[in-house]
């Protein structure tokens, strides 16, 4: 399996990354090497191996239902661009 | 409109009962000062690991275990990535391929009186996932603000096959579900700060047709009434588009509950563009069938369960039994009142809960949990009627003064009031003959043949004897002296 130019170029804009025209031929070259990688891969028997959803082959930890953060709102205020009225301010959002 | 059919499947976003989130430790409580409640998980600063709440877990078990569904005992969060400033991460943790519970069903009853009907709502799935915040648009000089104190609450997506036929079936499954979730303790279901919030994929297919029509998702519905009509709008309008010879795109639409219309949002994005995949910050939740045995040990009797109860045991109908389990709260106040009034009278317990009681609540505008009258009240008041102490005219005339607070019992009431019912047969007599003497005309009328002119006769003793003559009595009584 390989990507044309296009499919970078989508995938680029659902991640919002600007790619120039040399930067999408450049990204789709690495792209396709990663696919040559997981080509060779798959050439391995996998058959009745369970597909992993984790690298390591343990489970979640799970913790208690309490409270334990404290209200941090002007520390994590005092290094956001732009605030107001206890709001974090972002260029406008028109659905 | 005959030869359409409507489908509908419905997904919901219940709000979890915990109070703390998801993957954090900051608080869920509702209506805090903006971003209080947003740590440094919720605001996907560097370096931080969300952990998974026990309690929102446990919920879905005891969701997946009320409906009959498969809890899986591994299953997996993913990353649904999308941009949007209330969503700081740029992907909203949920579950994708290996979600915490599928299947399940959740029977329901439609309509009302004779008309009704139960149905059956296949479940697909329900997985855990994150809430975003709020997005507040509002003029602050041409920005939005963004309040993070929701984002990170714990949700369950519940996700029906589209197996609902009617705006009807649809609010009836939405009915039964938020009954279900408050009655086994997972979600609050306020739905004004959007604990419950549901989106409907409505299609319509020319009746016979194998194939769905194109379908159009309605987002964020808070409401019940909102659900119908936006529906009925919905369904309206796509009939009218293929009748005009138009195709339906799939799209995602809002419905404006002023103008009572829905109107596009976005047109619908494919699922892989969401590029889900296992979220490397999490492992595999596993469940364990120890801790789905505690968990279901500790279930209360499903609404099912009561109205098979209802029925088998206390003789009701499957429509009383439905009322009756509506919310938890009503049921307790239903069981509560038979307790003391004895199941022999459980129907005319239902009967008083569901017409009188309810009628005074809605007239009051007060929720059964602020009843003025209570179960032990109510149940003593059957008893007075089953004794025969007062009619079940006078027992009306109980109830308001019990509610009223004129008196702790119904006993004391009908003391105090004197509205105990005359049932010595001499007292009956003596009240007849003084009717049949002075109606003369209403006599001759019945012995030539008009019935009617029997009723008023009953009308006359009832009302010489203040309503509390015994009606039965009052009948036979009349009878044998009209018959000599």
């Amino acid at each position: 399996m390989s990507l044309t130019t296009e499919q970078v170029k989508r995938i680029a804009h659902l991640a919002r990354i600007e790619v120039s025209e040399s930067e999408a031929l450049t990204t789709q070259g690495h792209l396709n090497g990663i696919f040559e990688l997981i080509e060779q891969m798959q050439a391995v028997d996998t058959t009745g191996v369970e597909p992993m959803a984790h690298a390591q082959d343990v489970s979640q930890r799970l913790r208690t239902d309490a409270v334990s953060e404290t209200d941090r709102r002007a520390a994590y205020q005092a290094v956001a661009p732009e605030t107001e009225a206890g709001l974090y301010l972002v260029p406008k959002v028109i659905e | 409109m005959n030869q359409w059919e409507v489908v509908i499947g419905i997904e919901t976003h219940a709000q979890l009962a915990t109070v703390s989130k998801i993957f954090s430790g900051a608080s869920t409580a509702f209506g805090a000062e903006p971003n209080t409640q947003a740590c440094a998980v919720d605001l996907a600063l560097p370096g931080v690991l969300p952990v998974l709440n026990r309690q929102a877990v446990e919920c879905a078990i005891r969701f997946g275990l009320a409906i009959g569904a498969h809890v899986a005992p591994k299953s997996v969060f993913a990353r649904k990535n999308y941009f949007y400033p209330d969503l700081p991460k740029g992907y909203q943790i949920s579950q994708m391929d290996l979600p915490v519970v599928v299947g399940g069903q959740i029977a329901l009853q439609v309509g009302q009186g004779d008309k009704a009907y139960e149905k059956v709502v296949n479940l697909t799935r329900a997985h855990l996932e994150e809430d975003a915040g709020k997005s507040l648009h509002e003029d602050f000089h041409g920005k939005s603000g963004i309040d993070l104190n929701r984002a990170g609450t714990p949700l369950l997506e519940i996700v029906t096959e589209p197996d609902m036929r009617s705006s009807d079936e649809a609010v009836a499954y939405a009915r039964a579900l938020h009954a279900l979730v408050r009655w086994i303790g997972i979600c609050d279901g306020n739905m004004q700060e959007g604990s419950f919030r549901c989106d409907a994929n409505v299609s319509v297919r020319p009746k016979g047709q194998a194939e769905f029509g194109t379908r159009r998702e309605i987002k964020n519905l808070n409401s019940f009434r909102f659900l119908k009509e936006a529906i009925d709008f919905e369904v309206q309008w796509q009939i009218n588009e293929i009748e005009e010879g138009r195709k339906i795109q799939q799209a995602t639409v809002l419905f404006d509950p002023d103008s009572g219309e829905t109107r596009m949002m976005r047109s619908k994005e494919d699922a892989h563009d969401y590029r889900y995949f296992p979220d490397p910050d999490l492992l595999p939740l596993i469940i364990d069938e120890a801790w789905m045995a505690r968990v279901r040990s500790e279930l209360p009797e499903l609404p099912q369960q009561k109205r098979e109860r209802f029925v088998g045991e206390l003789g009701l109908s499957v429509y009383d039994a439905a009322m009756l389990t509506a919310s938890q709260e009503i049921s307790e106040y239903f069981e509560s009142t038979v307790a003391v009034a004895g199941e022999a009278s459980a129907k005319p317990c239902a009967n008083w809960v569901m017409v009188d009681l309810a009628g005074r609540l809605n007239k009051d505008g007060v929720d059964i949990a602020a009843a003025a009258v209570s179960p032990q009240q109510l149940g003593g008041l059957i008893l007075r009627i089953a004794d025969n102490t007062i009619s079940n005219n006078i027992a009306k005339k109980v109830f308001e003064a019990l509610w009223l607070g004129e008196g702790a019992t119904a006993d004391e009431v009908i003391e105090k009031q004197g509205l105990k019912q005359i049932t010595d047969s001499a007292a009956i007599e003596s009240l007849v003959d003084e009717v049949l003497a002075a109606n003369a005309a209403n006599v001759a009328e019945f012995k030539a043949g008009k019935e009617k002119a029997f009723n008023a006769l009953v009308g006359q003793v009832m009302k010489a004897a203040k309503g509390k003559a015994n009606p039965q009595q009052v009948n036979d009584l009349l009878k044998k002296k009209l018959a000599e």
